[in-house]
């Protein structure tokens, strides 16, 4: 188990869920069976990129340069926390 | 002409339940599918299902549920599957596991099958071999083994109803013990089936009291093992439920005569024309078709709904169950303790309390075409 905190782990979408851009919806959703998780940007933005081979510094560097905004790493890290409770996210 | 009177805009047909046959080698007798489903001839081809797959997808469809009667049952679902999947559906079947072979389970997972819902779909005759653990539980250990073994997520339904809701105990642990990771414990609602058979399926007020204290002791034993849902009876409420989550807001059922519908049960209202996909299209069908368009939003309701400070919430419940106890589509679901017709939920829960021999007054009548046809040419 990785420390919420931890800036090297790697988090990936649990198989237990497919992340996915719905065009009609105009976001990112998490699909499961037989139910749907609406994403706001943020989350979808933050999600795509748990890919399982990327650190959380790197997802962090990755966004703000997306977005050209700095010091994202706290609400990245309290997102991922939510994400690991909900079972969204492995690692 | 159409447009529902409310300003809130309608959302895509998120939800598509391809109800692809009414042919079932099983006959329980819950069974949603309309009492006189034997009417049904013709079913749609596999051009038409794909361009319906086609056509949803495009309307902002995203999850999609095979089921009907037993979806194994046609023999083109594994091209029904794998076009839903390319789309970019999720996809969903819904059986009884009745018809699921290795070699089935290999092409459905090569197809792109996301999950199988495996149901218990015990009708009495089944039910001392299902509880005994005999031949149903080895159909079952044998699709519950292919499920894990193709990793598809292990969700089990079992409806519940007067005649088994005493083993819900032993249901659970059936389930635990066939590795679910999900457990719907779903109480029959009365509709089609249910109705026909309600005075042997509405369990007693104690029988519920006890099957929901036995699941929150197991809820509490097996911790995140298993997710355990409990669904209890309409009957049992004093507030309807927002049916289908609102009447034309999510789901889009197409049945296998190609009839479009808001609810599995709703071609049963009376004076509302359903859609079928042989002549329109889904765009059309979910946001131009008086049927889908005639109970949406609250613009329809009556007292005591239309004053009602929770209409938001619960949209007045459910069309069919009003008309089915009230014989008024637009009126109160009688769920509701405000409603007129309340006191005919009240007599029907009071007799449940009833032992068998004064609540009984025929046999339990079996889903099967010969019954169907029985019971349609009564009507």
């Amino acid at each position: 188990m990785s420390e919420a905190g931890d800036l090297d782990v790697r988090p990936g979408v649990s198989r237990k869920f497919r992340l996915q851009w719905e065009e009609a919806q105009n976001s990112w959703v998490l699909l499961y069976p037989e139910g749907m998780v609406k994403l706001n940007q943020s989350a979808g933005e933050i999600l795509k990129r748990c890919d399982g081979q990327t650190p959380v510094s790197a997802i962090v560097a990755d966004l703000e340069t997306a977005f050209g905004q700095t010091g994202l790493t706290a609400d990245v890290q309290a997102f991922l926390a939510i994400a690991r409770q909900k079972l969204w996210i492995d690692g | 002409m159409n447009a529902p009177q409310t300003l809130t805009p309608i959302g895509p047909p998120l939800w598509l339940l391809a109800e692809i046959t009414y042919r079932c080698p099983l006959h329980c007798v819950f069974c949603y599918n309309p009492v006189d489903f034997a009417r049904t001839e013709t079913e749609l081809s596999t051009e038409d299902w794909l361009r319906v797959l086609r056509e949803a997808r495009a309307t902002g469809s995203v999850q999609c549920g095979f089921s009907g009667g037993e979806p194994m049952m046609r023999d083109d679902l594994e091209i029904l599957v794998a076009e839903a999947h390319r789309l970019g559906f999720y996809t969903n079947l819904l059986t009884s596991g009745v018809g699921l072979t290795d070699a089935r389970a290999a092409k459905l997972k090569e197809a792109g099958l996301d999950h199988i819902q495996l149901s218990f779909q015990d009708s009495t005759r089944e039910l001392n071999d299902f509880l005994s653990h005999t031949r149903t539980f080895e159909l079952k250990q044998r699709v519950a083994h292919l499920i894990k073994s193709n990793g598809w997520p292990m969700v089990l339904n079992c409806v519940i109803h007067r005649m088994n809701i005493d083993y819900i105990g032993q249901i659970i642990e059936m389930a635990v013990e066939l590795g679910a990771e999900y457990l719907e414990l779903a109480n029959s609602q009365y509709y089609s089936w249910a109705e026909v058979n309600r005075d042997h399926l509405l369990p007693s007020r104690e029988q519920l009291e006890n099957a929901e204290r036995i699941t929150n002791e197991y809820r509490a034993k097996l911790g995140d093992k298993i997710r355990i849902f409990f669904v209890v009876p309409d009957y049992y409420e004093t507030r309807p439920k927002k049916c289908m989550n609102g009447w034309g807001s999510v789901f889009l059922t197409v049945t296998p005569d190609g009839t479009a519908v808001p609810c599995h049960t709703a071609a049963m209202l009376p004076g509302l024309e359903f859609p079928n996909v042989r002549h329109m299209g889904i765009r059309e069908i979910w946001y131009e078709s008086e049927g889908f368009n005639r109970y949406r939003g609250t613009g329809w309701m009556k007292e005591p709904c239309q004053s009602c400070p929770e209409k938001e919430k619960d949209l007045g419940g459910c069309r069919c169950q009003a008309y089915m106890l009230s014989q008024d589509p637009n009126a109160a679901d009688p769920v509701c303790s405000k409603s007129p017709h309340h006191a005919v939920i009240e007599a029907a829960v009071a007799r449940a309390q009833l032992p068998d021999a004064e609540r009984l007054a025929h046999p339990l009548v079996f889903r099967d075409p010969k019954e169907s046809r029985r019971l349609s040419a009564v009507e």
